[in-house]
């Protein structure tokens, strides 16, 4: 990176800078090599930071008018929905917020998995973003909780109630997280703490997740290591930020599709009924981002185990880096790979669809089978097809698909080309 | 200070600060972990007593103790022999109907499935008991889990029949 030798123009500017080097910190991002062949799987990452402060500037007004209070809550959240100026719109851009998050998340984590993003040197960009996801999940049920509908207070009791499964110190855990002998007031009244909270650990965690991404640069999708810069790269801004940009507006017009069309299709009708410890809805679905893992809590028919196939099922993928023994990152290359990533793409739609699904009959035998080849996928198809796979020929650089015919001309460069792309895979 | 074993004097000294510094920390940290325990307010709702008197043979009512509910059943004769008839090889939690009440004719119990905290439905399910909707848990009418994912039976509050026609819970 070329930003060490950096100085303001200004007078003002250098003073201001070797004092406080936000200037210089600006510069890095504005000049930041990224791989010119970055597609459109690589906007998310921006999509993401938007998503997160919509929901950090909607839930900060939502709090203004919201009351963490088991009597008062539901009341609250109507109030909001009908009395509040533009609060229908703030609350349904918040909800439907969360499912968008989501929505780029999976993308963006498909998009690791196909490229290889996750492997040597991007590990710890990687788990930061497993522990990112994990936040996201816990932020997301908190927030789910709040209106204190049925949904919220019967999501509630099934998801603390997964604790007590642990031997022994289960019953006391589960009390603990409730402050009483069930859900009730101080379970709302921290939840809501806690929901508000958790955002921003996710954004001191983005800053990490950037930081960790600057120091190797992007992967690409050809998934081999460039020189940066160099003509395999183009600044940041304008190139990335215009194209990220672009990417974000089209992401928007799906955003507002779901909040000014149909903003509760998402939702279940149930949490428009107010919570009542004494009924039980018929079914207790969580939200479809969570659909996959439920799933497979269910499909397992032991309580214990089922609870522990759920966390290692998000738990498996912070080894993944190591999971997969490969050395070639991108997909293209690796042809049978390529096939087992859209199997396992299947797989878990297939687990969120049965997810949603009565867990009994054909449901429950599919989902054992889905979790079943979950499981298998990264635990055995991984490190063996790392070992076995015939991979295709990688490109030495970015350009060289492009300019093949000029090779035999740059014949020497290219040697250190191959020896530097070699090295670099270890 | 002495010149022959100085490192070890400090390796003593700085064990003792941490070893104090770690005490301090935990105590520090304890209030506010324990906080999260059910407050007082909550303890002080612990009992509730109920009124039985109008419930038929047959019927079932539920109150609300600590924030759950309570099942109050009252068993009729078929019902009784049917939880007493079974054998105890034939249950994944194995417990005596006997064990389980108090008067046979009423099974005290908490309505709380014991798989994941949902509420069961009374007088549903393969074994005439209760059925819970949420994940396909089956129960006897003793309460006992037959079918299904959960690990064991319902839950048998503590509760004593302060006279004929009232149950004090907790």
């Amino acid at each position: 990176m070329s930003d060490n030798n950096y100085t303001p123009n200004s007078k003002i500017g250098k003073w201001f800078n070797d004092r406080l080097p936000l200037l210089t910190l600006a510069n890095h991002l504005t000049d930041y090599p990224t791989p010119k062949n970055l597609n459109y799987w690589w906007t998310f990452g921006g999509i993401l930071t938007f998503c997160l402060i919509t929901q950090i500037i909607t839930g900060l007004v939502l709090a203004m008018h919201y009351i963490a209070d088991t009597k008062l809550a539901f009341a609250s959240v109507e109030h909001i929905m009908r009395d509040v100026n533009y609060g229908w719109l703030i609350r349904y851009v918040h909800a439907n917020g969360a499912s968008m998050f989501f929505l780029a998340v999976y993308i963006h984590i498909f998009r690791s998995l196909f490229y290889g993003s996750y492997k040597s040197p991007r590990e710890i960009i990687w788990i930061l973003g497993i522990i990112i996801y994990l936040l996201m999940m816990a932020a997301a049920f908190m927030g789910y909780v709040l209106p204190w509908g049925q949904m919220s207070y019967w999501g509630a009791t099934v998801i603390t109630n997964l604790f007590s499964a642990i031997p022994f110190i289960g019953e006391g855990i589960t009390t603990w997280l409730w402050g009483g002998y069930s859900v009730d007031n101080p379970t709302l009244t921290r939840f809501y703490a806690l929901h508000y909270l958790i955002p921003f650990l996710i954004l001191g965690l983005v800053v990490l997740h950037i930081w960790a991404l600057h120091v190797p640069g992007n992967n690409n999708p050809a998934g081999i290591e460039i020189k940066k810069p160099s003509n395999d790269t183009v600044p940041f801004h304008p190139y990335i930020v215009v194209k990220d940009a672009f990417a974000l507006l089209l992401f928007l017009i799906v955003f507002a599709f779901f909040v000014f069309y149909t903003p509760n299709i998402l939702g279940h009708a149930d949490n428009y009924i107010e919570a009542n410890p004494l009924v039980t809805p018929a079914h207790i679905v969580p939200e479809w981002y969570l659909l996959p893992f439920y799933a497979i809590l269910r499909s397992v028919p032991d309580k214990l185990m089922g609870v522990i196939a759920m966390f290692s099922a998000i738990l498996i993928l912070a080894a993944l880096p190591w999971l997969d023994t490969s050395k070639v990152r991108s997909a293209i290359f690796r042809p049978l790979y390529k096939q087992f990533y859209w199997i396992l793409v299947i797989d878990v739609l297939i687990l969120g669809y049965v997810g949603a699904m009565p867990a009994e009959g054909l449901y429950l035998l599919i989902a054992r089978i889905a979790t079943a080849y979950y499981f298998i996928h990264f635990l055995i198809i991984l490190p063996v097809l790392g070992l076995t796979e015939k991979t295709n020929p990688i490109p030495l650089s970015i350009s060289e698909p492009v300019l093949a015919g000029s090779a035999m001309a740059t014949k020497s460069l290219e040697k250190d080309k191959i020896e530097n792309n070699l090295k670099s895979l270890g | 200070m002495s010149d022959k074993k100085p490192k070890n004097r400090r390796d003593f000294i700085f064990t003792a600060t941490a070893a104090a510094g770690a005490v301090g920390v935990g105590a520090a940290v304890w209030p506010l972990v324990d906080q999260m325990n059910p407050d007082a307010s909550v303890k002080a709702l612990a009992s509730t007593e109920v009124d039985i008197s109008s419930v038929k043979p047959g019927q079932s009512i539920t109150v609300v103790w600590r924030g759950k509910p309570v099942f109050i059943k009252r068993r009729t004769k078929e019902e009784i022999d049917k939880a007493r008839s079974v054998s105890l090889d034939q249950l994944k939690h194995p417990e005596k109907d006997e064990d389980r009440v108090k008067n046979p004719e009423w099974l005290v119990m908490l309505g709380i499935c014991t798989h994941l905290g949902c509420v069961p439905l009374s007088d549903k399910g393969e074994y005439d008991g209760w059925f819970c909707p949420c994940h396909g848990s089956h129960y006897d009418t003793s309460g006992r889990i037959r079918k299904g994912p959960a690990p064991i039976n319902m839950e048998i509050p503590e509760y004593v029949f302060l006279n004929e026609s009232t149950i004090k819970i907790g």
